[in-house]
C-alpha cells in the first residue's frame, strides 16, 4: 500500500447558524487522484478551502495530517510552501498580462525591487512546456482561449513546486476536446508521481481519471470507494451524492404534441463586434416548432452563444443578416426590448455576468425583464411583484428563506432557477436556453429538465444550447451540431448517439 | 438567535448610531447649545443644497458608482444666470424657471456624452466642472451680483422673512410648525400601520412587531421633536420645504417606480439590465439629465441663501454631495444606496461641521476632521460587510 500523503482527520467548520463540514474523513494517498464529488453545497470547496489555509487553524475542528506532519496553515502562502496548490474553478488570470507576469504573480523571480524578466519567461516556457502548451509566455492572457488559460493555471501551479496538487472543476469552462486534453495531462502527471484531489460534478471524468472517489453529502464523507478495487458504475455515485436512487437522469416526456414551427432563421450571418471582418455565425438556418426541444450541441467557440444572442434582439455582433420568423411573421428586433416584446427570451449562459442582479432580492430578480407588467404609469405595484416572485419560487421549487434574500447568496443551482423564473415571467413562446445546466448539481440538473419538460408541455419552444453531449441526447427532439459557425448536421433524437455527433464535429473540422 | 439579531440591527443602523452618537458627543462639548433651536434652523438652511445635490448624486452613484464632479459648477452657473435676470428687475419666476431649464439642459449635455458616447463619467464631469466654472464667470462677469428680490428670497429660504408664514398665530411658540410637525408624525405612523395591515391581510413576511412599533414610534418622536424646535425659534424654513419635497419625491422614485428600479439594477448588473430588455443608455442620461436638474435647484437655494451669486460659489459642493451619499451607505461600486442613508450621511455631515464651528474649531482642522469621518464611515461599513460573509 503507498504511503498516505494527506489525511484530514474529523474536519468541523461552522459558519454563523450552519454546520458546513461535519467530521470529515479525507485519506489521500500519494501518486493517485482522488476525486472529491457532491452536490453543489455539499462542503467540498469548504473542504479544500480549510485544506489551504483560506480558512486558518484554529476557524475549524480536526487535523491536518500532511506528509506525516499535523499541520496549522494560517494563510494560503503556508500550504503553498508544503506544495498544496489549489486551482480554483474560476481563472484567476489577469487578462492584460502576459502569461509568464500571471504566472509568477506573487512568485516573483529575482530580487524584490528588480524583477528578473528574463529567469521570469524562460522558466515560464518551461512549464509552459510541461503542459504542452506552445505559446511564448510573453503573450497576453486574453489572447489565449479558455482551454490554454486553464493549462496556464496548471503551469502556474507547478511552477509553485505542487506536490499536492487541487483542481477544482477545472473542465467546467471547458469543451469536450480541451477537457479531455486535461484530464490526460493529470493522468501524465500522475505517471510522474505527482498527487492530485479533483472536484467535478461531471462522471465520466470521474470514470476516466480518478483511482478513489471521495463522496461528501451535506458536509459529511459518505463513502470513499476505490476504483482499482471496486467495480464502479456512474448511478452508484450519483445514489451517493444524492441520497436517492435516480432511475433516469432525464426525465420522461410523454405525449407533447409537436406543432407548427415556432421560430425559423434563415441564412444568418454575424460578424464578430471587434473583428468585423471575422465571421462568427455562417449562413446558419434552423427552426424549432411548438412543443419541441431542440438542441445545438457544439464545442466551445463553435458560436452558438453568439448565434442565440444575435437572435435575440441583436445583442451581439455586428452586420447581422439573414431573416427570422417568429409564429411564421418575418421579424426585426433591433433590441432586447424587442425581442421580448415579439416572445422569445435567452438565458444566457453566464448568469452571474449576464443574467442575474447579484445583489438584488429573488424578487426584483424575478421581475426585472418584464417590470412592465407589474406597474402601472411607471409605479411599480410590489404587492403584485412579491406575489409574482412567491408564484415562480413555488413553481420551481427554488430553496431560499423567502424572494427578499439576495441572488448574490444562492447556490448554483436556485440562481439558476431564478434566472428561469425571471424569463418565463415574461411570457415568452420561444426560450434560448444557453447551457442551462451549467456548474450546477445532478438533483439541480433533474429539476431543469423538468421544467423544460412543462414548458414544452405548454407549447412553448425550447432552443438548448449545451456542452454536455449526454444532456442534449438525453432531452432534444432534434439537435443540431454547430462547428466553426456553421450548423454542420441535423439529426432527430432517436439517430443520434454521441459517436454520430462527435463524427460529424470530426468530419466539419477537416474543412470537407 | 436573539443576540445575532442584534448585531444585525446594529449594523443596518451603524450610521444612524454614529449620527446619535456625534450628536451626543457635540451637546456635551457644546454645552447643550448645538440643539439650541436656532442652530438646528441653520444647520437646516445652510445645508439644503447638500440634501438637494446628495439625492441627484445618489442616483449617479447607484448606476455603478459613478460621481458627477461638475456639480458645484453648475450650482454658480446657474446661480449666476438667475441673478443677472433678477437683477434686470425681471420676474423671478421666469428667473426660477430659466435656472431649472439651463440645470436640466447641462445636465442633458453632459448625460448625452456620459450615456450615448460613452465617455467616462468621471471624465465628462470633469470638463463640465472646468467649462461651467469658466461660464459662471463669463455670466457674472467676474462680480458679485446681489438678489434683492424679496418674493425670490422669501420662497427659497433667504433674508430676514425666509419662513412658512405662521396661519395658526402664537407668541413664542410657532403653531403652524407643531402643528405640520405633529401631522407628518400621524401621517407617518398611520402609513405605516396601513401598510403592515396591508402585509399581514396578504400574508407577506413582515417585520417583527416590536422592532417595527419602536422604529415608528421613535422617527415620529424626532419628527415632532425637530417641529417643537423650530417652533421655538422662527418657524419653518422655507429651505426646509424645498428639502422634504426633493427627498419625498426621490424617496418615492428610488423604491416605487422603474426607472428607480433600473438604477439600481444598472449598477448591480449592467449587462443583465441590458438583455432584460431596459435600454440602459437611457438609464445613466436620466441619471444625469436628473442631477443637472437638481444642480439647477442647488443653485437656487445657493444664491437665496447668499442673497447674491458669486463666482466662487459652489466650490467644493460635489464633494460634500459624494461624501454624503458614501456615509450615508451608498455602494461605490453602484446598485446599493437610499435616499434615506444619503439623509444621513448628510445630516451626518452638516452636525460635525456646525458642531465644529460653534467649538470655534480652525478651519483647516474642520476640513481634517471631516475627511477622517469620510474614511471612517467607509471603512465601517467595508469591515462590516466582510464580516457578514
Amino acid at each position: 500500500m503507498a504511503k498516505v500523503l494527506l489525511e484530514m482527520k474529523n474536519i468541523t467548520k461552522t459558519f454563523p447558524g450552519v454546520k458546513a463540514l461535519d467530521n470529515v474523513n479525507l485519506k489521500v494517498e500519494e501518486g493517485e487522484i482522488h476525486a472529491l464529488v457532491g452536490e453543489n453545497g455539499a462542503g467540498k470547496s469548504t473542504l479544500m478551502n480549510v485544506l489551504s489555509g483560506i480558512y486558518p487553524y484554529g476557524t475549524y475542528e480536526g487535523d491536518i495530517v500532511y506528509n506525516g506532519e499535523v499541520c496549522k496553515f494560517n494563510k494560503i502562502k503556508d500550504s503553498e510552501e508544503k506544495g498544496i496548490v489549489i486551482i480554483h474553478q474560476e481563472l484567476a488570470l489577469v487578462p492584460y498580462m502576459s502569461i509568464g507576469e500571471n504566472m509568477f504573480l506573487g512568485n516573483e523571480q529575482g530580487k524584490k525591487n528588480a524583477i528578473d524578466w528574463d529567469k521570469t519567461y524562460a522558466e515560464a516556457d518551461k512549464y509552459l512546456r510541461m503542459v504542452g502548451l506552445a505559446e511564448s509566455s510573453k503573450v497576453l492572457v486574453k489572447e489565449i482561449g479558455t482551454g490554454k488559460q486553464q493549462l496556464v493555471e496548471i503551469a502556474k501551479a507547478l511552477a509553485k513546486n505542487a506536490k499536492l496538487l487541487i483542481l477544482d472543476e477545472p473542465t467546467s469552462s471547458l469543451n469536450e476536446t480541451d477537457s479531455k486534453a486535461l484530464l490526460d495531462l493529470m493522468l501524465e502527471f500522475k505517471k510522474q508521481g505527482m498527487t492530485m484531489i479533483i472536484i467535478t460534478h461531471k462522471l465520466n471524468e470521474v470514470a476516466y481519471v480518478a483511482d478513489k472517489i471521495t463522496v461528501v453529502r451535506d458536509g459529511s464523507t459518505i463513502e470513499t470507494m476505490d476504483k482499482r478495487t471496486t467495480e464502479i458504475s456512474e448511478d452508484r455515485i450519483i445514489q451517493g451524492m444524492v441520497g436517492r436512487e435516480l432511475t433516469n437522469r432525464f426525465p420522461k416526456r410523454e405525449g407533447v404534441k409537436i406543432g407548427d414551427v415556432n421560430m425559423e432563421v434563415k441564412d444568418w450571418t454575424v460578424y464578430h463586434p471587434l473583428y468585423p471582418e471575422r465571421k462568427v455565425v455562417d449562413n446558419v438556418s434552423m427552426n424549432v416548432r411548438k412543443g419541441e426541444v431542440v438542441g445545438i450541441y457544439g464545442l466551445m467557440g463553435a458560436g452558438r452563444t453568439e448565434l442565440a444572442m444575435s437572435i435575440f434582439g441583436q445583442s451581439y455582433g455586428t452586420g447581422i443578416t439573414g431573416t427570422l420568423k417568429l409564429n411564421g411573421k418575418e421579424v426585426t428586433l433591433k433590441n432586447p426590448k424587442e425581442a421580448i416584446k415579439n416572445k422569445l427570451a435567452y438565458v444566457t449562459e453566464d448568469r452571474k455576468g449576464n443574467g442575474l442582479v447579484l445583489t438584488n432580492p429573488i424578487k426584483i430578480n424575478t421581475t426585472l425583464a418584464n417590470l412592465e407588467s407589474i406597474s402601472s404609469h411607471k409605479v411599480i405595484d410590489k404587492d403584485k411583484e412579491y406575489q409574482v416572485a412567491e408564484e415562480y419560487r413555488q413553481k420551481l421549487r427554488t430553496k431560499c428563506p423567502s424572494v427578499e434574500q439576495n441572488v448574490g447568496n444562492l447556490s448554483g443551482g436556485n440562481q439558476q432557477k431564478v434566472l428561469l423564473a425571471k424569463w418565463m415571467f415574461t411570457e415568452p413562446d420561444v426560450l434560448i436556453l444557453d447551457e442551462p445546466t451549467r456548474g450546477i448539481d445532478v438533483g439541480a440538473k433533474y429539476e431543469i429538465y423538468c421544467i423544460i419538460n412543462d414548458l414544452v408541455a405548454a407549447g412553448k419552444s425550447v432552443v438548448m444550447i449545451s456542452s454536455e453531449l449526454p444532456e442534449v441526447l438525453g432531452m432534444s427532439d432534434r439537435i443540431y451540431i454547430m462547428n466553426a459557425a456553421k450548423i454542420v448536421g441535423e439529426l432527430r433524437a432517436e439517430d443520434a448517439t454521441q459517436e454520430i455527433i462527435m463524427a460529424n464535429i470530426l468530419k466539419s473540422g477537416k474543412g470537407e | 438567535m436573539e443576540k445575532m439579531k442584534i448585531t444585525d440591527s446594529l449594523k443596518k443602523y451603524t450610521m444612524v448610531i454614529a449620527l446619535i452618537l456625534v450628536i451626543a458627543f457635540f451637546y456635551w462639548s457644546t454645552e447643550g447649545k448645538i440643539l439650541y433651536a436656532q442652530n438646528i434652523n441653520n444647520l437646516i438652511s445652510q445645508n439644503a443644497y447638500v440634501f438637494v445635490l446628495a439625492t441627484g448624486m445618489l442616483l449617479c452613484i447607484l448606476t455603478g458608482g459613478n460621481v458627477d464632479l461638475s456639480v458645484g459648477s453648475i450650482v454658480c452657473f446657474v446661480g449666476g444666470i438667475g441673478a443677472v435676470i433678477m437683477s434686470k428687475d425681471m420676474s423671478p419666476w421666469l428667473a426660477v424657471a430659466v435656472m431649472l431649464i439651463a440645470g436640466l439642459l447641462v445636465g442633458m449635455f453632459q448625460g448625452f456624452w456620459i450615456a450615448y458616447i460613452k465617455v467616462p463619467p468621471f471624465i465628462a464631469t470633469l470638463a463640465g466642472m472646468y467649462a461651467f466654472r469658466g461660464l459662471s464667470n463669463v455670466v457674472l462677469q467676474g462680480y458679485t451680483v446681489s438678489v434683492s428680490n424679496t418674493t425670490f428670497l422669501n420662497v427659497f429660504g433667504g433674508g430676514a422673512d425666509c419662513y412658512v408664514p405662521n396661519f395658526l398665530g402664537g407668541e413664542t411658540l410657532n403653531m403652524t410648525c407643531l402643528a405640520v410637525g405633529i401631522l407628518i408624525a400621524v401621517i407617518f405612523i398611520l402609513l405605516t400601520v396601513k401598510s403592515r395591515i396591508r402585509k399581514k391581510t396578504k400574508g407577506y413576511a413582515t417585520a417583527p412587531f416590536a422592532g417595527e412599533m419602536i422604529k415608528t414610534v421613535l422617527i415620529s418622536a424626532v419628527i415632532i421633536w425637530l417641529a417643537y424646535k423650530l417652533a421655538n425659534y422662527k418657524g419653518i424654513p422655507s429651505a426646509l420645504v424645498w428639502i422634504v419635497v426633493v427627498l419625498g419625491a426621490y424617496a418615492y422614485i428610488t423604491s416605487k417606480t422603474t426607472i428607480g428600479r433600473y438604477l439600481y439594477a444598472v449598477g448591480g448588473n449592467e449587462k443583465a439590465t441590458r438583455l432584460s430588455g431596459v435600454n440602459t443608455k437611457k438609464v445613466y442620461f436620466f441619471a444625469y439629465a436628473n442631477m443637472g436638474f437638481l444642480a439647477g435647484l442647488a443653485g437656487i437655494l445657493t444664491i437665496a441663501r447668499a442673497t447674491s451669486a458669486q463666482p466662487t460659489y459652489g466650490q467644493g459642493y460635489e464633494m460634500d454631495a459624494i461624501a454624503a451619499c458614501f456615509i450615508g451607505g451608498a455602494s461605490a461600486y453602484g446598485g446599493v444606496g437610499t435616499v434615506v442613508g444619503t439623509v444621513v450621511g448628510a445630516t451626518l455631515m452638516g452636525v460635525i461641521n456646525q458642531g465644529m464651528s460653534i467649538m470655534g474649531m480652525e478651519a483647516n482642522y474642520q476640513k481634517v476632521v471631516k475627511g477622517l469621518v469620510l474614511l471612517i464611515a467607509i471603512i465601517f461599513d467595508v469591515m462590516s460587510k466582510k464580516e457578514k460573509k
